[in-house]
């Protein structure tokens, strides 16, 4: 090997030495796991449906269940090993934004209910609320002004 | 005492590496290492209530033992040197607030039990101390909440990143005693190579790794092979093949007795811990529980000892700045 005299020729050695991440193998298990989560909310939609319930209800509790699921998961120190798996197939679902926020609110628990679990429950789902809820004003607004 | 080259010392007052302990938790328990440690853990709370409690009395149970097996008294003992990665080092000042010994609390990111270890021979043969304590841990659970996410966040890691080692490390510098003797020692600069990936900590720290070794070798004319064994602290498995090559480009061969504490702490097959480990107590148990024993034994006759720090913290990686990167080396021989 050449002697290494600048930043960019490290940066460059450096990139070729680290392995990548197995990006096929992260996508296939991200698909399948995602697509089974899926077909579970999609599962109890259709027994929701089969009882009578409106769509909206169903919907609802499609999402209550899948987050209670999710959280619940996350206490018994189960979801994290799903995610380490699946990646974007158990994070991209509303099961990853719920573990999202119990994770955290387990963590600090031990700064107090205020501080702790209070102040620091959104700090990893908070960008993705914060951006959400923006982008969803954005495009509200321009539904209303342009399309009536 | 007396300056060698540029940066090393050579401890002319022989100090003698009196005695050492070591504590690990349950993953650490399960790697290679086991046998050599003093005490292996069954869970990381250790009975207490936070990671970080449980981190203090994982330091202080430590310096308890290297104390006991020392058979001097804690009184005997002139001054200590401390620290660990918890903001404040508060892990080393939290579990070493009742031992009434004279406390300097000592940052240097995973090289700090080399950094400690540098200082303590300082006073030791200066004749300033007679017995000097040399301390340091870190906890998986305590450091991934300060410096990534929570344990339960079900995320992926990248194959660069490594895991840092819950447990501690101990020794008693003293002068009196028949070896193993620190020698020389030769603090390293704060090199930066532009790194700015957290999740590849080997990378950021190699460059600062081989500027020590080559340093070191300079300033005493030692070649790599007048060492048995050269160890780094926590490059991993991808720092390690790094600071080979980076070793080999300048003209140093250190293929065949150098290892790095991270590359053995862990099964890289079965423990899924990627690039190995990391965290003050890799070099701190791994020298405490394996290498000095080795010494004592006489397998090993000489080894130099490098601690590799990376000198960040979790705001400075938000802000997109690089990571410098550290190592202070260790001379000792029987």
């Amino acid at each position: 090997m050449e002697e290494i005299k600048t930043d960019k020729q490290y940066s460059d050695y450096v990139d070729k030495k680290t392995p990548n991440s197995p990006i096929l193998k992260n996508c296939f298990n991200a698909f399948w796991v995602g697509g089974l989560i899926c077909s579970i909310g999609q599962i109890i939609f259709d027994f929701c449906e089969f009882k009578g319930l409106d769509e909206t209800t169903c919907s609802t509790i499609v999402s209550i269940t899948l987050i209670a699921i999710s959280a619940i998961l996350t206490g018994l120190n189960i979801f994290n090993k799903i995610g380490k798996f699946a990646g974007a197939g158990s994070l991209v679902p509303i099961t990853g934004f719920a573990n999202s926020i119990v994770a955290p609110a387990i963590e600090y628990k031990s700064e107090g209910y205020i501080m702790g679990v209070g102040a620091k429950m959104f700090t990893v789902a908070g960008p993705v609320l914060v951006f959400g809820i923006s982008s969803a004003v954005i495009v509200g607004l321009i539904s209303r002004l342009f399309m009536g | 005492m007396e300056k060698l080259g540029k940066q090393t010392i050579k401890l002319s007052t022989p100090v003698t590496i009196l005695e050492t302990a070591s504590i690990v938790g349950p993953k650490e328990a399960g790697g290679p290492m086991a046998p050599y440690f003093d005490t292996c853990l069954q869970d990381e709370f250790w009975g207490e209530k936070t990671w970080e409690k449980a981190e203090s009395k994982i330091i202080k149970e430590t310096v308890n033992t290297v104390i006991a097996k020392s058979g001097i008294a804690a009184n005997d003992i002139d001054y200590c040197f401390a620290g660990d990665l918890l903001n404040q080092c508060i892990s080393s000042s939290f579990g070493l607030r009742e031992l009434n010994i004279p406390f300097f609390g000592v940052f240097g990111a995973c090289s700090t039990f080399a950094e400690s270890m540098c200082l303590g021979s300082i006073f030791v043969s200066s004749g300033a101390a007679k017995n000097v304590l040399c301390a340091t841990s870190s906890h998986f659970c305590s450091a991934e909440k300060q410096f990534r996410f929570p344990l339960e966040l079900g995320n992926q890691r990248p194959p660069s990143s490594q895991w840092t080692v819950t447990g501690s490390g101990a020794t008693i510098l003293s002068n009196s005693g028949d070896g193993p003797y620190i020698t020389h020692i030769t603090p390293g600069k704060i090199i930066d190579l532009g790194i700015t990936d957290a999740n590849n900590m080997g990378a950021a720290m190699a460059p600062a790794f081989v500027d020590t070794l080559i340093t070191h070798f300079k300033d005493t004319g030692r070649k790599p092979s007048y060492y048995d064994v050269i160890i780094s602290g926590d490059l991993g498995h991808i720092g390690k093949d790094i600071a080979i090559d980076l070793a080999m480009s300048k003209g140093y061969n250190i293929k065949s007795n150098y290892n790095d504490c991270g590359v053995l702490m862990f099964d890289k097959d079965t423990q899924d811990t990627h690039s190995g480990g990391s965290g003050c107590a890799c070099l701190g148990s791994i020298f405490s529980g394996y290498f000095f024993k080795q010494l004592k034994e006489k397998k090993i006759k000489r080894i130099l000892v490098i601690a590799t720090g990376a000198l960040m913290n979790s705001t400075s990686v938000q802000q997109g700045e690089s990571i410098p990167g550290i190592a202070h080396a260790l001379s000792i021989e029987i």
